[in-house]
């Protein structure tokens, strides 16, 4: 009885002190786990970004790089961590995929988060050694089929995002090539411009400057509409090549059960990030832009990570591959 | 003379007083964090990342650049005095160095390190600035038969590096090969020897595993004997290098900076050689080897001149490509992008004042590193003085906060702790760790390369030898091997062995 009260009592000042929290927040420094190495695509967006939010927060956003596992170790961090709006996520599709490459995961993607927005939709580049023959994508689609033997396909490990992308090309084009991982895209890049293999599928973020200087060829852009960094890049549908759209969605999380007015703020400072004509501006660079506006909202990441786990469950089991 | 105009515009770009100044806060840093066991440049410079986004981009480069040779630089500082190696290049001037500073000449052996390095910077930013386009295409003709032939070489130019018995050297790197393969197996994704933590699926980490074969267990050794407490000598003799000294660096720093500024170009891990095969041939060629291992000058002299000379044509893929050769290139790569710079071919067509300003502010650099760290010898020396209840449990706290800060992760504590322990027991076997390191740094790419090269030849074993590189490499492999093997020089090599038992 005594103990009923004091739960009572203890929910109703947790609570009080949740909306005290939440009216004052932040009134320190935000940490934001990146759960991939710095320097990489993901760490670049999460900086551009946390440098916005910070300003508009009035506190430090921090990054910080908790890389592993294919970003499981990270999210289990931020999945574990108070939820109480000063440890946050941010994570790509991954998210989703990881659900169905790892058997066991230490959390549930579906359930440990509370989503604040999504980010971006970085878009896929088909690319090649420079000195591949085809032309154009109907040639290269004709040759890969013809030389299916000899073709290989670069990725960038176990359920990297041109690991998808290759999953996704090879079932459209009913072809199944040989398939050569790398530790990350930075080797893997190494040798497509070394003309070590033939093939890869990646981020613009990876891909743009290799493209625009010459160091690789590319055949296709995996998106409704051509990219305004790349204008001469045709999409995939141009190029006769059905079903194979992707893009490379980052969403912001933080921890279930952190208060609504905190999830409020979080994603008002992530929609006027998204809006910072310098943000803008280096994601233009980068290849990819903002969501829009109505994207960057924590029901449209909820319902972006359930459908995305549901397009990819059976793409990856129907692979056979899995990372635990 | 396009090159003399090129590199006035870069001293124009490096030396204006904010680019001095930044490049000097820069290599400061670099060497303080250096100092400092595991805390890494990789850490540092993606701590620091925000804070050079106010810079201009030039400036914030010149500083991230500083940090990273600083710590290399900074790295060996430990390594020698403490022998307490940070990264896989500092592990090697471990074994002689260490020595030297027990026998008294810690400030020798520093100020060798620094001007070995200073000397290997000074040509090495020469070849950048002269030889970067052509050699990228160089590096890009090594494909994985390529890499797998030359980390083949490596490994067995690792025997070498042991100065006891040639079979616990084989052991050692046979251990090194065994910890390499703990993780996740890139082509499958299959999990191996992980035990089931997930903090294992990358593998062990490269510090923790250095840390505490090398310093934790030196500290516990140290702690065995009350009376002979002592990290090195008390005495400490002469900082700097006499002229015999002076005499028999000359040629170590030479080769080591020829090798490393080869080696350092190559983005599949070539870098890392550099340090380890310089000591190796070293050893190798001396008339003398049997002081290897005990405090041979040349010991530091090559492997850091090596070092710091890979550290800087490191750059080349990184300013040619826009390709990254390692994490701290990645980092710097990621910090173009964000200051607005596309990293590639064009950087130095549209960015030349960046491109160039780069390139001379290393040798700025390693100017500024020289005047900083000759006058500190001193003060490194003197902290050699500090009682042992003082430092080793700051050396021990000093690891853990590094450590602790490359991955966020406490698991790696624990392994610190673990790899400690067994540093320890190898070392009541006389088993020395440097093999070991070099199997568990080479032996996950030797494996990579290798499974690479068959994946893409479709299983055609040939590759290896049909591809004049990797042919060449794997004919020079079988040389060393047979050099090794040859019946006279194993006897040499057990007379060695004897001698240093008596």
């Amino acid at each position: 009885m005594i103990r009923r009260h004091l739960t009572a009592a203890a929910t109703i000042l947790g609570l009080s002190m949740g909306g005290a929290l939440a009216q004052d927040y932040p009134t320190g420094t935000v940490s934001v786990v990146v759960p991939f190495s710095a320097g990489g695509p993901t760490d670049t967006v999460a900086r551009l970004v946390t440098e916005s939010m910070s300003r508009t927060l009035g506190q430090q956003v921090i990054v910080e790089n908790v890389g592993g596992a294919g970003g499981t170790l990270g999210a289990a961090r931020v999945a574990k961590a108070a939820p109480d709006g000063y440890n946050l996520l941010l994570h790509h599709i991954g998210m989703a995929t990881t659900a169905t490459l790892y058997r066991s995961l230490p959390y549930d993607p579906q359930t440990a988060f509370a989503p604040i927005g999504l980010i971006t939709d970085v878009p896929m580049t088909l690319v090649a050694r420079k000195d591949l023959e085809p032309q154009d994508l109907a040639g290269l689609i004709s040759y890969v089929k013809a030389n299916k033997d000899t073709v290989t396909y670069a990725n960038a490990g176990v359920g990297a995002a041109s690991h998808l992308c290759g999953m996704l090309f090879m079932s459209a084009l009913q072809t199944p090539l040989t398939t050569v991982p790398y530790k990350g895209t930075g080797p893997a890049m190494t040798d497509l411009i070394g003309g070590q293999v033939d093939l890869m599928c990646d981020q613009t973020t990876n891909t743009t400057n290799q493209i625009k200087g010459g160091e690789i060829k590319a055949y296709a852009v995996f998106l409704d509409q051509r990219l305004d960094s790349l204008p001469d890049l045709p999409t995939a549908k141009e190029g006769g090549l059905e079903g194979v759209e992707l893009g490379i969605w980052h969403g912001l999380y933080a921890p279930a059960g952190t208060p609504e007015p905190v999830i409020a703020k979080l994603a008002d400072a992530l929609k006027t990030a998204l809006a910072d004509p310098k943000v803008v501006e280096r994601f233009a660079e980068l290849g990819t832009k903002p969501v829009p506006a109505d994207q960057a909202t924590p029901a449209a990441l909820q319902a972006k990570l359930t459908a995305e786990i549901a397009r990819w469950r059976p793409v990856i089991e129907a692979a056979g591959i899995y990372a635990d | 003379m396009d090159l003399l105009a090129n590199l006035g515009l870069g001293f124009a770009t490096a030396l204006t007083p904010v680019n001095i100044a930044y490049c000097f806060v820069g290599t400061l840093l670099g060497t303080l964090i250096g100092v400092l066991p595991g805390i890494g440049p990789t850490a540092t410079i993606a701590m620091l990342l925000p804070i050079t986004l106010s810079l201009s981009p030039v400036t914030a480069l010149i500083m991230l650049a500083g940090i990273y040779y600083g710590a290399q630089y900074g790295g060996s500082t430990t390594a020698i005095l403490v022998n307490l190696p940070g990264e896989s290049s500092s592990a090697v001037t471990a074994i002689d160095g260490y020595q030297m500073a027990r026998q008294g000449r810690a400030g020798t052996a520093l100020a060798t390190a620094a001007l070995g390095s200073f000397f290997a910077g000074t040509v090495a930013t020469l070849v950048v600035a002269i030889f970067a386009p052509p050699l990228t295409a160089i590096a890009l003709q090594f494909g994985p038969a390529e890499y797998f032939a030359l980390m083949m070489l490596g490994l067995i130019t690792a025997v070498a590096l042991a100065h006891g018995s040639i079979l616990k050297a084989l052991a050692m790197v046979t251990l090194g090969l065994l910890l390499g393969l703990v993780g996740t197996d890139i082509y499958t994704g299959a999990p191996r020897f992980t035990l089931g933590y997930p903090e294992l699926a990358d593998g062990l980490n490269f510090v923790a595993v250095a840390v505490g074969v090398f310093g934790i267990a030196e500290i516990l050794r140290n702690l065995e004997n009350e009376h002979e407490r002592e990290v090195v000598a008390q005495e400490v003799r002469g900082l700097l290098p006499s002229g015999e000294d002076l005499r028999r660096m000359v040629a170590p720093i030479l080769r080591g900076t020829a090798l490393g500024s080869i080696l350092g170009v190559l983005p599949g891990g070539g870098h890392i050689l550099a340090s380890f095969a310089s000591y190796t041939i070293e050893k190798r060629i001396s008339k003398t080897p049997e002081r290897f291992g005990h405090g041979a000058i040349e010991g530091v002299a090559a492997p850091e001149s090596a070092n710091n000379a890979a550290a800087q044509t490191s750059f080349i893929p990184m300013l040619t490509l826009g390709i990254p050769s390692n994490p701290v290139m990645a980092l710097m790569i990621g910090a173009m992008i964000i200051q607005g710079i596309t990293p590639g071919p064009n950087v130095v067509t549209d960015e030349p004042a960046l491109f160039w300003g780069i390139i001379v502010s290393m040798w700025v650099g390693n100017l500024l590193l020289v005047i900083l760290n000759l006058p500190l010898i001193g003060l490194w020396v003197r902290l050699l003085k500090v009682p042992y209840y003082v430092l080793f449990p700051a050396i021990l706290a000093f690891s853990a906060i590094g450590i602790y800060s490359i991955n966020s992760n406490t698991f790696d504590l624990f392994a610190v702790a673990v790899f400690g322990l067994l540093g320890y027991v190898l070392l009541k076997f006389e088993c020395e760790p440097a093999p070991l390191l070099l199997g568990f740094v080479l032996g996950p790419m030797l494996e990579e390369h290798l499974r690479r090269a068959m994946i893409i030849s479709r299983g055609d074993a040939t590759v290896f030898f049909t591809r004049p590189l990797s042919a060449a490499l794997l004919a020079i492999a079988v040389l060393v091997l047979i050099v090794v093997l040859l019946p006279n020089v194993a006897r040499k090599r057990e007379q060695v062995f004897q001698e240093e038992d008596a």
